[in-house]
């Protein structure tokens, strides 16, 4: 026990140091060392944290306290880390999926000057830190601080090729949506302290049932904007596409495996708040099956095999919102973690493919490469399994325990859920046959090219490939083996606190089959469906037209942001430039100074040197003073 | 005699003395019409001294009979030295510029 307390602040500290010795020696560090740096101190994280998950399984939680953070009065927020169930697993996938993806990079950016490498890995490792300290918190402070830098980190990266202004846009996009999202989490503190007088989460979920309903709604809707943002969900979402401008290997970590879920991991974390609030609940539950969907419908049309596994993640975080709505929070924590696997697999698959294409992206001018990459095709061919929700994939049990839980809300919920499940299998078949499958239709100079990756990318992709078929078999429905959700029973503590007070009416056993059935066999048809018709896809000229038109360009939502919000803005913005900035306090101050000068002028010809006018002067001044001693 | 007679004695020399100064430019005329403005002051402060002394006799004060008017020795002593400095001036002034008109000071200025 006190081991494990005395190792456990090492596991966020070592990315911190390797930030730190990287950030620092990135001019004098060869490629390999900071690679090796940027790596191993993840690696180490990893161990750490199997140590802890270790310690954790057999009933070892705790809350370290290391110094007061901030104390005033009887306000007392102390620097706490965290170690239960729920963040130990968040430990695993982030240290684990990092540091493959860590490895991933260094042959993914070999191609980059040292200085620039050496900064990429700081990023990364500062990165890991961040959404370390987000995990571990043992109050809403301390993961807002993680919460605060893994934005910032993604901004980093998102502009890493600073000199393009398009990344640089997409980077202040995604660092202002967030920034509106953070406001909401900010916010909903503040709102606690006030209320509670504590941020602690022990503290603030065991006298949870001191707040009234009104207090727990507000906070929990505002805390719901901050995952909003965090989270890309509606309306928020529109910076996690424009995202995909960072190298690929961040896409994968940060962009769909771990920063995007932090907001599930906070909502998750803060269950019994949502639990006694069944307002925030349904908000929650609606956003995120409004996101999959809109989202599943505009990755249909997307030809950027990136963009289409940008759409592909916030469907997904629409669906894990979907569960936390409906109060599965196992389910939705499962799914993060298969979503980690599957997703971050189809990244890398994505970036081995823009890799082998001398950075292509776009699918039109791709296809046949199932026979120059066969390890990147096998591997992207199981995650898209995994992510249509095919049995025995991983991602069949996740989704199909969301879907349970949101049938056994409202069936309603499950029909259209669905839909989304079909229209994933859709557009994932469409980019896997648009990809390896058919003819290539890139240029001859591109196909002579075309190789298969170095083994310092392919090995994480065939380990997260392993990842993506068994990970789903810690969760197993009881319906479908007794004893079969290891997962659940894991995670138990961590949500006792609601179960207590939810009515779980589960489906029955016959009722969960059909589902399952039909959900499995509607996403399988569109799945052949799909294969069928995109593996003997030819380019074509013709512009969409149409809701297909409407789909290619994103339900143009960004313009319409663009006209409601982005331009009223910049004219109020230039309005306040040019009229008050420039004529009023400028104005103002130019004015003063204009005035004075004026004045001295004028004032200055009075000393003209003539003794007589000085005395006349005098003379008039001791009238005036007469004048008013004798008369006022 | 009554004061009013002094005052307005005063009064009308010392305003001669400024209409002087402001009006003439030939500045022995000036430095003359400041000893008249001067003097007048003098001899209002004398005609002052004396009414007090009048009226601390008959209200049985200690006298101070004497004050004002040996006050007024010390300014004539006072104005004797300023008016050897003033005129040595205005000698310096005639030697360098063969006028004693004060507009050629103006000069000072640059």
């Amino acid at each position: 026990m006190s081991n494990v307390l005395q190792i456990s602040w090492w596991i966020p500290l070592l990315p911190l140091l390797g930030f730190l010795v990287i950030g620092l020696g990135r001019n004098r560090l060869p490629k390999q060392l900071s690679g090796v740096l940027g790596c191993g101190t993840v690696f180490l994280s990893f161990l750490l944290s199997v140590y802890v998950f270790v310690s954790v399984k057999g009933g070892n939680t705790h809350v370290a306290h290391y110094f007061n953070f901030i104390k005033i009065e009887s306000l007392k927020i102390g620097f706490d880390l965290q170690l239960d169930q729920l963040s130990s697993i968040f430990l695993l996938i982030i240290t684990g999926v990092g540091f493959l993806i860590h490895v991933y990079s260094t042959s993914y950016m070999h191609e980059e000057l040292p200085a620039a490498f050496a900064k990429y890995f700081a990023y990364l490792n500062l990165f890991i830190f961040s959404m370390l300290l987000l995990v571990m918190g043992a109050n809403y402070v301390i993961m807002f601080i993680g919460w605060e830098g893994v934005g910032l980190c993604s901004y980093l990266l998102i502009g890493y090729w600073f000199k393009n202004t398009n990344y640089n846009n997409a980077a202040r996009k995604a660092f202002i949506m967030n920034r509106i999202g953070d406001l909401g989490f900010l916010l909903a503190v503040f709102w606690l302290i006030t209320k509670m007088g504590t941020v602690d989460f022990h503290e603030v979920f065991a006298n949870v049932s001191k707040l009234s309903v009104k207090d727990i709604t507000g906070i929990t809707l505002l805390l719901f904007v901050g995952a909003m943002g965090k989270s890309a969900q509606i309306p928020l979402y529109t910076w996690l596409p424009d995202a995909m401008a960072g190298p690929t290997p961040v896409s994968a970590l940060i962009h769909a495996a771990t920063m995007v879920t932090a907001g599930i991991y906070m909502i998750a974390r803060s269950n019994i708040l949502y639990t006694m609030a069944p307002v925030s609940q349904g908000v929650v539950a609606v956003v995120g099956l409004a996101t999959a969907i809109l989202a599943a419908t505009i990755a249909l049309k997307q030809n950027d095999i990136k963009k289409v596994l940008a759409y592909s993640t916030v469907s997904q975080l629409g669906y894990m919102f979907l569960g936390l709505g409906v109060g599965a929070y196992t389910g939705a924590v499962f799914h993060v973690m298969t979503h980690a696997f599957f997703k971050a697999l189809l990244f890398l698959g994505a970036g081995s493919v823009i890799h082998a294409m001398s950075g292509e992206q776009d699918m039109r001018n791709m296809g046949g490469l199932k026979k120059q990459m066969g390890i990147t095709h096998i591997t992207v061919l199981l995650g898209c399994l995994a992510i249509a929700g095919m049995p025995p994939f991983s991602g069949f049990f996740s989704k199909d325990e969301i879907l349970g839980a949101a049938f056994a809300k409202n069936p309603l919920l499950w029909g259209i859920g669905v839909l989304g499940a079909m229209m994933t299998a859709f557009y994932m078949f469409r980019l896997y046959a648009m990809t390896f499958l058919g003819k290539f239709r890139g240029t001859a100079e591109q196909e002579h090219h075309l190789h298969e990756s170095p083994a310092a990318m392919t090995i994480p992709l065939i380990l997260l490939a392993m990842l993506a078929v068994v990970g789903g078999w810690i969760g197993i429905p009881e319906q479908l083996m007794k004893g079969g959700h290891r997962l659940e029973a894991f995670l138990q503590p961590v949500f006792a606190q609601s179960d207590a007070i939810t009515v779980r009416n589960e489906p029955a056993q016959s009722t969960a089959f059909m589902l399952m059935i039909v959900s499995v066999t509607l996403a399988l048809l569109t799945l052949i469906f799909a294969w069928r018709k995109f593996s003997r896809y030819v380019k074509k000229d013709r512009e969409e037209t149409g809701l297909g038109k409407i789909l290619a360009n994103k339900w143009y939502v960004d313009e319409i942001y663009d006209a409601v919000i982005v331009k009223p803005f910049g004219i109020m913005a230039k309005y306040f430039n040019d009229v008050v900035e420039k004529k009023g306090i400028d104005g103002f101050v130019n004015g003063v100074g204009k005035a004075v000068n004026y004045s001295s002028r004028q004032v200055r010809l009075l000393q003209s040197g003539q003794v007589g006018v000085y005395v006349l002067l005098m003379v008039i001044g001791i009238l005036v003073l007469f004048i008013v001693q004798l008369f006022l | 005699m009554e004061i009013s007679w002094y005052i307005v004695l005063s009064t009308a020399l010392f305003c001669i003395g400024i209409a002087g100064v402001l009006t003439r430019r030939n500045a022995i005329i000036i430095f003359m019409c400041i000893e008249l403005m001067l003097n007048s002051v003098n001899l209002l402060l004398v005609a002052f001294s004396k009414m007090h002394a009048a009226t601390a006799a008959i209200r049985n004060l200690p006298s101070v009979v004497s004050d004002g008017q040996l006050f007024v020795f010390f300014i004539m002593v006072v104005a004797a030295a300023e008016v050897s400095v003033g005129l040595a001036i205005i000698v310096m002034m005639y030697r360098n510029t063969h006028s004693t008109d004060v507009s050629f000071l103006n000069r000072l200025k640059n």
